[in-house]
C-alpha cells in the first residue's frame, strides 16, 4: 500500500489540490474539445472548429498551466535523491503534452482564421485543421490516462 | 490491489469532473448539442458510481481508513449532494435542449451549486479534515 497519502505533510495539500484540479479540468476540457473538434472533422463544420479551438485556448491550456505550476510546487517539496519512475513519467507526458497542445491549439487557430477570410484574400471557407487537432486531442486523452496511471500507482 | 482500486476510483473522479467541466461550458453559452449533453449525463453517471463505489471498497480496504471517519462521511454527504444538484440541473436543462434558447437561470445556480460542491469533495479527497 502506497503510505504517501496517509503521511503526506499538511504543507502538501495545497500544491497537490492545484495540481490535482487543474488535470481534472484539463482533461475535462479536452473530452470538451473533442465534442467539437470531431463534428468540424466529418462535418467540416467551421463553427464546430471555432468551437474546438476556443476551448483549447480558454480551457485547457489555462488548466493544464494550473496542473504543471501545482506539479512543481509539490516537486519542490519533495527531496528525491533520484527522480523514481513515476515522477519521470509525468514529467515526459507533460512536456509532450504542452508540445500536442499547443500544436493542437495553433491548428485549429489557423483554421479558423484560414476559414474565416473573405475568399479573395484567400480564405478557405473549410474546417481545415480539424482532423490533426482531434487526432492530438485524442492522443493526449490517451497520454493523461498514463498520467493518471502513474500518480495513483507511482511505479519505480 | 489497492494500487488498481485508487486507479479506478480517481479516474471514475477525472469522468465525473469532465462532466462537470462541459456542463459548464454549456452554462457559460456554449452551444449545447443533444449528443454532447448526452455524453456529460454519461460521463456523470459513470464517473459519480465509480468514485463511490471504490471510494467505499477503499475505505474498507485500506487500514488506516474507516467509514466513520469524518471526513469518508463527509465526502458522501457531498457527492450526494452534487449528484442531487445534478439530476436537478438535467431536468432544468430539458426546455433549452428540446426546444434551444438561452439556459434559464435555475439551471445555471445548480450547475454552480454541483460545480462547488465537487470542488469542496476533491479539497476533501485532499485535505481529509479530521484524519
Amino acid at each position: 500500500m502506497s503510505a504517501l497519502a496517509i503521511i503526506r505533510p499538511d504543507d502538501w495539500d495545497l500544491p497537490l489540490f492545484i495540481h490535482v484540479l487543474g488535470a481534472f479540468v484539463t482533461v475535462g476540457a479536452l473530452i470538451l474539445a473533442a465534442t467539437y473538434l470531431v463534428p468540424a472533422w466529418r462535418e467540416g463544420s467551421v463553427a464546430s472548429l471555432r468551437l474546438g479551438y476556443r476551448t483549447l485556448l480558454w480551457a485547457a491550456l489555462p488548466a493544464f498551466i494550473v496542473m504543471r505550476v501545482g506539479a512543481q510546487m509539490i516537486y519542490d517539496k519533495w527531496n528525491f535523491d533520484e527522480d523514481p519512475g513515476w515522477i519521470n513519467l509525468g514529467y515526459m507526458t507533460s512536456d509532450l503534452g504542452a508540445l500536442l497542445l499547443l500544436i493542437a491549439t495553433v491548428v485549429t487557430g489557423v483554421g479558423v482564421r484560414r476559414a474565416t477570410v473573405p475568399a479573395e484574400a484567400g480564405g478557405t471557407g473549410e474546417a481545415r485543421g480539424a482532423r490533426v487537432a482531434a487526432v492530438l486531442v485524442g492522443v493526449l486523452l490517451v497520454l493523461y490516462l498514463v498520467s493518471i496511471w502513474a500518480m495513483t500507482t507511482k511505479p519505480d | 490491489m489497492y494500487d488498481t482500486l485508487l486507479f479506478f476510483h480517481v479516474l471514475a473522479a477525472f469522468l465525473l469532473v469532465a462532466a462537470v467541466v462541459m456542463f459548464s461550458a454549456y452554462t457559460l453559452g456554449a452551444p449545447t448539442t443533444r449528443s454532447g449533453f448526452t455524453l456529460a449525463s454519461r460521463l456523470e453517471d459513470i464517473g459519480g458510481v465509480g468514485v463511490l463505489v471504490l471510494g467505499i471498497w477503499l475505505a474498507l480496504y485500506v487500514d488506516g481508513y474507516s467509514l466513520g471517519d469524518g471526513w469518508i462521511i463527509a465526502a458522501i454527504v457531498l457527492w450526494l449532494a452534487a449528484g442531487a444538484s445534478g439530476n436537478f440541473y438535467r431536468q432544468a436543462m430539458e426546455p433549452a435542449m428540446t426546444a434551444g434558447g438561452a439556459v434559464a437561470q435555475r439551471a445555471a445556480t445548480l450547475n454552480w451549486v454541483r460545480a462547488a460542491l465537487t470542488v469542496l469533495l476533491l479539497a476533501d479527497m485532499i485535505w481529509k479534515p479530521g484524519a
